[in-house]
């Protein structure tokens, strides 16, 4: 930020940009801390950088305008949404490395998808399938469902994350919706817990019926043997020297 | 391999002392494994009238791996299907996460086994997004990588037509196959070092420059192609008994494709030309001239017709890329970035470990920071800012993609794969009710699913 006065009528407008904006309060995506930073901790740290801490960054909410056909389609979706009585279907955006993600409360969720596969501007048509994403640190908001939508119509892709704490993990189904979520749904079901509401047959789909726990949830430890060749001790992979 | 279950009946075959009590609360069980059904049949009785299950699988030769099926029967004919997967989940992902983002190449590359190049590019596109040097990849990198994706797409289909044909009893077609397959197989080993699990496509290029003679090889694999190919045209396009298995079998329009999100060769089977490679073009597939082949009959034959179609096409691009690759003679293959790229091009010595003496020469000798900067970049890997992406390529059995997610570190937080098997298997049902037992056969080899990427 320079004091040289040919820049000063510059400085609104970069104060402006989308990047500059500070997030709106409570909708900042402050997750994960990382410490420490060449794996080693406790008495074999003789670096000192052990102690060191650092939040995770994660890409922050922007800011209208979006760019592109980014608008038009956030502007189609709160048109939409807001004719079928939801008011504020959208918590926030996010444009980070050219993809657009739209954060959605889940008990939006059934009406947005609706909305964005039925509204001649927006023609989201094919639902590329969900996935869990467990984030151990969100309070409150740790299992995250996120589905890619493709619009073939306009050629456009957008991603809708829904989020759900731990302790009650329920999201509505796209089932009807999107039929072919039926098997992704039941996949993170079996791998994170997710409950998707209304859902036909959720059950396990690659895990056994009778397996305990949900694999891929971050708290449900990778397992593995150490491997003895040649007279060493090769650990697991999850107890090796981790670099973060 | 089949089992029936009924209401009465008595043991057939000798008895399994694995397979523990045959008794069900439903009825009997029949372990059927190849003997004369006239037997299987007598057992039945008087419950043959009745509702039969036919559990199929999951170790079945024309389930196409470890698929296993069950199938409600009246008669002949089937009135429910169902599938049962996850004979052949390994955690691919879960592993992923405790590996640097390199090394993940190594275990993706595994999980469609007949697809590895675009599992690892998949991935390796979306890494390139997150980490924003998807300009920086070199222009030999990306040529090298559509030059072994289309390739691959050849072997793939190859294996589709060839197992497809096994399982209606078109047993040449098979030989045919898996012989042109083997050409295909031959050059992926001499341009990676490996006939498949190559890890060959790595974040910022490729592992490797293109070994000497590869082109020679290429070129000659491509005309020796163009005397084959129509040998599968005059063999099975216009075969009757070929043409009665496949037509009108396992049918299903572009409203079921788009609601069950089928891609690739089934959808394009009904007429609807999306192809990802037009569409939204990665790898710089705007700069070749082919074209995308669709059929509109939406049944099982025309993904056969497409399938074939497509091998031309994708031999079309293979001859594009392995002209251009001979102007790019000694361009580099691997992001320029000292922080991304792979501090080495390694080789095959004489002891048959990779490693380059002109390398090993600079670190060892001449520069600490350049032995420092070799140990951190392999032992610790490069940081991908937080973030997710998804990238989706056109694989040969549709869209596939890898939803990334990064938290900044050495680690990815969480990879998920889109695999184009996993959707479409879900077609099934909608593809093989109310048809004839030996159709599901069929319409399920029209899907051409790969356990591998199914239960990754």
């Amino acid at each position: 930020m320079s004091d040289d006065d040919t820049n000063a009528p510059d400085q609104a407008a970069t104060d402006q940009s989308p990047e500059n904006v500070p997030a709106p309060v409570g909708t900042q995506h402050t997750a994960g801390v990382r410490t420490g930073m060449f794996g080693v901790h406790g008495t074999g740290d003789t670096s000192g950088f052990g102690g060191l801490t650092q939040a995770v960054d994660w890409p922050r909410p922007s800011q209208a305008p979006y760019g592109g056909w980014f608008d038009q389609v956030v502007q189609s979706l709160v048109t939409g949404t807001r004719a079928q009585g939801v008011e504020s279907a959208l918590g926030s955006v996010v444009v980070h490395r050219g993809e657009l993600t739209l954060h959605v409360r889940r008990e939006d969720l059934l009406v947005v998808a609706r909305v964005l596969r039925d509204d001649p501007a927006l023609r989201f048509e094919f639902c590329a399938g969900v996935n869990g994403v467990h984030y151990p640190d969100d309070t409150g908001r740790e299992l995250h469902a996120v589905y890619h939508l493709l619009s073939m119509t306009y050629n456009r892709r957008v991603r809708v994350e829904v989020a759900a704490p731990d302790s009650d993990p329920h999201v509505p189904s796209l089932v009807a919706v999107y039929p072919t979520t039926d098997w992704h749904e039941r996949e993170a079901f079996d791998m994170y817990g997710i409950v998707f509401e209304g859902h036909p047959s959720l059950t396990r789909i690659l895990m056994p019926d009778d397996w305990p726990g949900h694999p891929q949830r971050k708290d449900y430890p990778l397992g593995g043997i150490p491997v003895e060749y040649k007279g060493g001790t090769v650990p697991p992979p999850d107890q090796r020297r981790s670099y973060n | 391999m089949v089992s029936t279950s009924s209401t009465t009946g008595g043991s057939v075959g000798a008895e399994d002392v694995y397979a523990g009590s045959s008794e069900t609360s439903d009825g009997k069980v029949f372990t059927v494994t190849g003997q004369d059904w006239d037997s299987i049949a007598e057992g039945l009785g008087e419950a043959a009238e009745e509702r039969i299950v036919v559990n199929m699988g999951p170790q079945h030769p024309s389930t196409h791996g470890v698929l296993r099926l069950i199938l409600e029967m009246e008669g002949e004919t089937v009135t429910e299907a169902r599938c049962g997967i996850g004979y052949l989940h390994t955690g691919i992902e879960k592993n992923m996460e405790f590996r640097s983002w390199t090394q993940g190449v190594t275990f993706c590359t595994r999980m469609d086994y007949l697809s590895p190049f675009h599992n690892e590019a998949a991935y390796v596109l979306s890494v390139e997004r997150l980490l924003d040097i998807e300009e920086d990849v070199p222009e030999k990198a990306q040529v090298m990588r559509v030059l072994l994706m289309e390739l691959n797409r050849i072997s793939s289909h190859l294996v589709a037509i060839a197992t497809g044909g096994m399982e209606i009893g078109a047993l040449t077609v098979m030989t045919m196959g898996f012989r042109e397959r083997e050409l295909v197989l031959d050059l992926f080993e001499l341009i990676t070092g490996l006939r498949m699990n190559h890890a060959f496509v790595r974040p910022g290029g490729v592992a490797q420059d293109l070994p000497p003679g590869a082109l020679e090889e290429i070129r000659s694999f491509i005309a020796l192609m163009k005397k084959r190919l129509p040998e599968y045209a005059a063999m099975c396009n216009a075969n009757p008994i070929f043409k009665r298995r496949l037509e009108g079998v396992g049918h299903l329009d572009l409203e079921g494709c788009l609601a069950l999100g089928m891609t690739g060769p089934v959808l394009r089977s009904t007429g609807y030309a999306w192809d990802l490679r037009k569409t939204q073009p990665y790898c710089g597939y705007e700069d070749y001239e082919f074209d995308v082949q669709t059929w509109d009959t939406a049944d099982s034959y025309g993904r056969f017709r497409v399938r074939l179609g497509e091998m031309w096409e994708s031999l079309r691009i293979v001859e594009q890329a392995a002209d251009r690759l001979a102007g790019l003679e000694g361009a580099p293959v691997m992001v320029a970035d000292k922080k991304i790229g792979w501090p080495s091009q390694l080789a095959i010595g004489s002891d048959g470990m990779g490693n380059s003496l002109d390398h090993i020469k600079h670190i060892m000798g001449e520069s600490m920071e350049a032995l420092i900067h070799h140990f951190k970049l392999v032992t610790e890997g490069f940081k991908v800012p937080a973030g997710q992406a998804y990238v989706p390529i056109e694989g040969p059995r549709g869209e596939l993609g890898a939803h990334v997610v990064s938290d900044g570190g050495t680690r990815p937080f969480r990879v998920h794969f889109r695999d184009p098997s996993f959707t479409n298997l879900q077609a099934t049902s909608v593809m093989s009710e109310g048809g004839q037992v030996a159709d599901v056969i069929v319409a399920i080899a029209s899907i051409d699913p790969v356990m591998g990427g199914v239960d990754r």
